[in-house]
């Protein structure tokens, strides 16, 4: 596959992991090999707060470029701020912006996620802004100069996969940037689909570190990112109203 | 002494500790942590320069998975 360009950087997968939610390191090494990802978030939390550097030196060792969210963050300064503490810990630009107004829908607050975008891009970050599937904000994160832009298919961690697939059509149709289709897929042929919307990536989760078979369903995401970007490449049929014979006539 | 907080937790320190003195004593990895005193991300190449001072709020942050 034709690699993802993201800033300065080249991939050769189009899936992005996130670690979030998997029981184990083994099970989350397994999972991530399945995946074939080239590309991992991880969160910043307090040194104190259990869990310790075991997964940075995961991603070292399977050579994946770790990608730091802002997850927790609720203001512009919240998310800068650990953005640059992200940058300092890890030694990246990269950054996954994520701003979100409220813990019940963990949506994205549009005026704060702007705002931050604006302020790290100025400070020279490479931003990732995860946000909503809204095709005015997706244009205006991709001109302050984000490195790509990351709408929701649905809330995160729901699995409920694209809620408006038209909306996602319409950010992928005029995106300046690579689009990552980021949160609510919930399996394989959502991630396809997501693909032939025409997203240039997909970032998941919980559907792989929370299914029954994290490393079976990493392989089917893998497999469906792959299958959707061919299939849109490939170029579909159009949509008929009635049948179309695909045999000769009998005459 | 002087008290400084660290991740909110308050500790007693020497006059004039520096804070590559504090980390080394809690243990802080050399690599994948950052620190801010006071709001403000402190490079690492400072660490062995900055002086503790009274009242100091520091925090220690570290990549976990996530996201």
């Amino acid at each position: 596959m034709d690699p993802l360009v993201i800033g300065h950087r080249k991939f050769g997968s189009r899936l992005i992991m996130g670690t979030g939610g998997a029981s184990g390191l083994a099970v989350l090494e397994r999972a991530l090999v399945a995946s074939g990802t080239e590309l991992t978030t991880v969160a910043m939390r307090r040194l104190d707060a259990g869990g310790g550097p075991g997964v940075l030196a995961l991603l070292e060792r399977l050579g994946i470029e770790v990608l730091p969210n802002t997850a927790g963050c609720r203001t512009a300064a919240e998310a800068v701020h650990t953005a640059r503490m992200a940058r300092e810990a890890l030694e990246t630009d990269l950054v996954k912006l994520e701003v979100v107004h409220d813990e019940r829908t963990l949506l994205p607050d549009p005026i704060e996620l702007l705002d931050a975008a604006e302020q790290l891009v100025d400070d020279g970050f490479t931003v990732l802004p995860y946000t909503n599937d809204d095709p005015v904000l997706a244009a205006k994160l991709a001109d302050t100069g984000c490195a790509a832009v990351m709408p929701l298919g649905a809330p995160i961690g729901t699995g409920l996969g694209i809620r408006n697939p038209h909306n996602i059509e319409m950010i992928t149709s005029a995106a300046s940037v690579p689009v990552v289709l980021d949160a609510g897929i919930g399996t394989a042929s959502e991630a396809a689909q997501a693909m032939e919307l025409g997203c240039d990536a997909v970032l998941l989760a919980t559907a792989v570190t929370r299914a029954s078979d994290p490393e079976a369903m990493a392989h089917a995401m893998r497999l469906g990112v792959e299958a959707g970007r061919l299939a849109r490449g490939a170029g579909r049929i159009p949509r008929r109203h009635w049948a179309q014979a695909s045999s000769p006539s009998v005459e | 002494m002087t008290t400084v907080w660290l991740n909110d937790e308050s500790r007693e320190v020497p006059v004039g500790t520096t804070l590559a003195a504090l980390m080394a004593e809690h243990g802080v990895p050399e690599r994948g942590v950052a620190v801010a005193l006071d709001g403000a991300v402190v490079p690492r190449a400072s660490w062995a320069t900055v002086r503790l001072l009274e009242g100091a709020r520091l925090e220690v942050l570290t990549a976990v998975q996530g996201g």
